[in-house]
């Protein structure tokens, strides 16, 4: 069976990313990006699909401006088959993201997409939930663990207080948490052979979507900044600052 | 916005492919070597699996040949590997994961088909270790000179002698060992493959000012019998051999302490921001930003001129003097580097368990081992022609 895994480029999660001075988002030139996390764990599940003889072929698809190339040669030297890049300057949001996979979706017919439960940069968690919608395809979200089944996919998924285990009928939407798996390493001879995988590359015009944003950003701030710690002398002195200058107790 | 130089500038030789190669390094050393790294350093040791999840990056493979397991690729992915690994601030644990890129290129070059079928793949693949035995208690700079004697009796050489500060001495599998099969000078030397289980080599550890992480042994060859078929190459032309794998061993060298002198730089930066003194942080007094300055002003020369060497040596030149030369810039470097970071970072840089003290420690073996600045100096102004033959 074909699995279908969106990639997205995202700030480098080790770097400590500063508001833009206009405030209109957080500063990204000059800054190191990489793949989204839980989109490397959604790579990793699918390669291990594959690898297990459950799938047959791994498409990476990634959406957004050309670098996104890179992340896809990383899903690509993690053992992907072949590459998607939807191009577009115009900053995309769940929801365009969304149509723009339904119609990668109808030309692939994979039977089953992968996904991050959510992306690092805007912590949006939506997704995954609305091309399950959009395709009206069951879904498994925050999946912890993954077991294909005849045509079954079995998602044990963290919930509050605990696991839960949902049975879905393929075609199905998947979207990984962190404890899925632990990504393997692109590694060098990988990286070797990734450089000769296909990347097709559409608009998504090509698409038939109009990836417009329907939210706008008012404002983006720094959260405010913690004030310097004080030393108190003594039991008495800290409960009273607690009550009277902290006011918490 | 200026470039960055506690990050390394972009680069008109790299690719996408090393790119991603140096994101996987970068990870591989922060999640695998960066947290354990002083606690190793004073063990003087590092758990052998390393090898392994270094074999599954690629790391170990890089450069050698693909049937037998290596990964063909240009300098600039040794270089990269070289400069995340000085990351973690702990040489010995690249010294010694990297032992076999000295060991193996002379079986590479010239060892017999069915001792790199037996060797090459375990190697790589992190199962086996393997270190180069030249050095000798007697003689280290004039490799000629080697001592050290093997005998041909029958279809098997005999070993006398010793080896002195070989890494990863104490844990190889494998050694590639210079001896003497003919007469004095160059062209008495041969290489064999020896394994470490043959009965009458001992072997015993050494102590040393850095890279304690790097086991260091001296080897005793006491009567060691090997089969003929151990010969890599052939008989009293070991000589050349050992010279052919200079330029890569080099560059790597000049690669890790460029990063070294980096991460001085980037250490150095990130104190002096934090820590105060008579009202402002130190990097507010100019003495200090100066040195920090004058930091950068080396690492970067050093880096444009390692790239410019790799790239010439992609297009198949051999700058040998040239090499020769980046290296002394680059331990020179580091060891104004190092020297700048632990003053700046006053008594906490001679305290034990930062980077900087580490890497400071580390300098000297640098400047000494695959050949010293006073020997890389003079073999630069000969192969410029500057000395009457
Ligand atoms: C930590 C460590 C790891 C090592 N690992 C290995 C290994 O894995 N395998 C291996 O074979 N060896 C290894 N070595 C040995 C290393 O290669 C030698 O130490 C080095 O080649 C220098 O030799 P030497 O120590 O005998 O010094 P010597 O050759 O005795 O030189 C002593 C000093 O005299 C100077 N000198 C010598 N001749 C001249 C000259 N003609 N003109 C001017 N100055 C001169 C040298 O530059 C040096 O400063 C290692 C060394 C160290 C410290």
């Amino acid at each position: 069976m074909k699995l279908l895994v969106p990639v997205k480029r995202v700030v480098d999660y080790n770097v400590k990313v500063r508001v833009r001075a206009d405030g209109s988002g957080v500063e990204t030139s000059g800054v190191k990006m990489s793949m989204n996390p839980f989109d490397e764990i959604a790579v990793e599940e699918a390669v291990r699909l594959k690898e297990k003889g459950v799938a047959s072929e791994i498409v990476a698809v990634s959406m957004g401006v050309a670098a996104c190339a890179e992340t896809l040669r990383t899903a690509l030297a993690m053992g992907a088959d072949r590459g998607i890049l939807v191009e577009t300057e115009v900053e995309l949001q769940p929801l365009a993201v969304a149509k723009l996979l339904r119609a990668i979706v109808e030309k692939e017919s994979p039977r089953m997409v992968i996904l991050g439960k959510q992306a690092i940069d805007d912590d949006m968690n939506a997704t995954g939930q609305m091309l399950a919608a959009l395709l009206g395809w069951p879904q498994g979200t925050f999946a912890s663990k993954l077991v294909i089944e005849g045509d079954q996919a079995l998602v044990t998924r963290e919930v509050d207080g605990g696991l839960e285990t949902v049975s879905l009928t393929l075609p199905a939407i998947v979207t990984t948490d962190l404890r899925l798996n632990e990504p393997r390493y692109a590694s060098l001879p990988n990286i070797m052979k990734a450089r000769k995988k296909p990347i097709d590359i559409l608009k998504p015009a090509d698409l038939g979507v109009d990836p417009s944003p329907r939210l706008a950003v008012l404002n983006v701030a720094e959260p405010p900044r913690r004030q310097a710690g004080k030393k108190v002398a003594s039991v008495a002195e800290l409960v009273d600052k607690l009550k009277n200058e902290a006011k918490v107790i | 916005m200026s470039h960055d130089p506690t990050a390394p500038a972009s680069s008109p030789f790299l690719t996408e492919a090393h790119h991603l190669f140096r994101a996987t390094m970068h990870r591989f050393v922060a999640r695998e070597i960066e947290p354990y790294a002083a606690a190793w350093d004073e063990a003087e040791s590092f758990p052998r699996a390393l090898y392994e999840r270094a074999a599954e990056t690629g790391l170990l493979q890089i450069g050698f040949p693909a049937d037998y397991g290596g990964v063909d690729a240009d300098p600039f992915f040794g270089v990269i590997a070289a400069q995340e690994l000085a990351r973690a601030g702990c040489g010995g644990v690249a010294a010694s994961l990297l032992s076999h890129t000295i060991a193996l290129p002379p079986i590479v070059a010239a060892g017999p088909t069915a001792m790199k079928q037996r060797v090459l793949p375990e190697v790589l693949a992190g199962r086996r270790i393997a270190a180069l035995a030249i050095t000798e208690p007697e003689c280290g700079s004039d490799v000629a000179a080697l001592n050290t004697t093997a005998l041909r009796v029958g279809e098997e050489y005999v070993i006398n002698g010793s080896k002195t500060f070989i890494t990863s001495g104490m844990r190889a599998d494998y050694l590639t060992v210079a001896v003497r099969t003919g007469g004095p000078g160059k062209g008495g030397v041969s290489l064999l493959l020896v394994e470490t289980g043959r009965p009458g080599l001992t072997r015993t550890p050494l102590r040393k000012m850095g890279w304690w992480a790097s086991d260091t042994a001296t080897l005793y060859f006491d009567a060691v019998r090997v089969p003929a078929v151990n010969l890599i190459g052939r008989e009293n032309e070991g000589f050349g051999l050992i010279m052919r794998n200079f330029n890569r061993e080099r560059l790597g060298m000049a690669a890790g302490c460029i990063a070294s002198a980096r991460l001085c730089l980037e250490e150095t930066l990130r104190y002096a921001r934090a820590r105060r003194s008579f009202g402002q942080r130190l990097v507010d007094h100019q003495v200090v930003r100066h040195k920090l300055a004058d930091m950068a002003m080396r690492i970067e020369a050093s880096q444009a001129w390692l790239e410019q060497l790799a790239w010439q040596v992609m297009q198949g030149e051999d700058p040998v003097a040239s090499i020769c030369m980046l290296k002394n810039q680059a331990t020179l470097t580091m060891e104004y580097c190092a020297r700048e970071a632990v003053q700046t970072f006053g008594g906490a840089g001679y305290m034990r368990g930062t980077k900087v003290e580490r890497i400071y420690r580390e300098v000297r073996v640098n400047a000494i081992g695959g050949g010293a600045e006073e020997i890389m100096r003079e073999l630069a102004a000969r192969q410029w022609g500057w000395v009457a033959p």
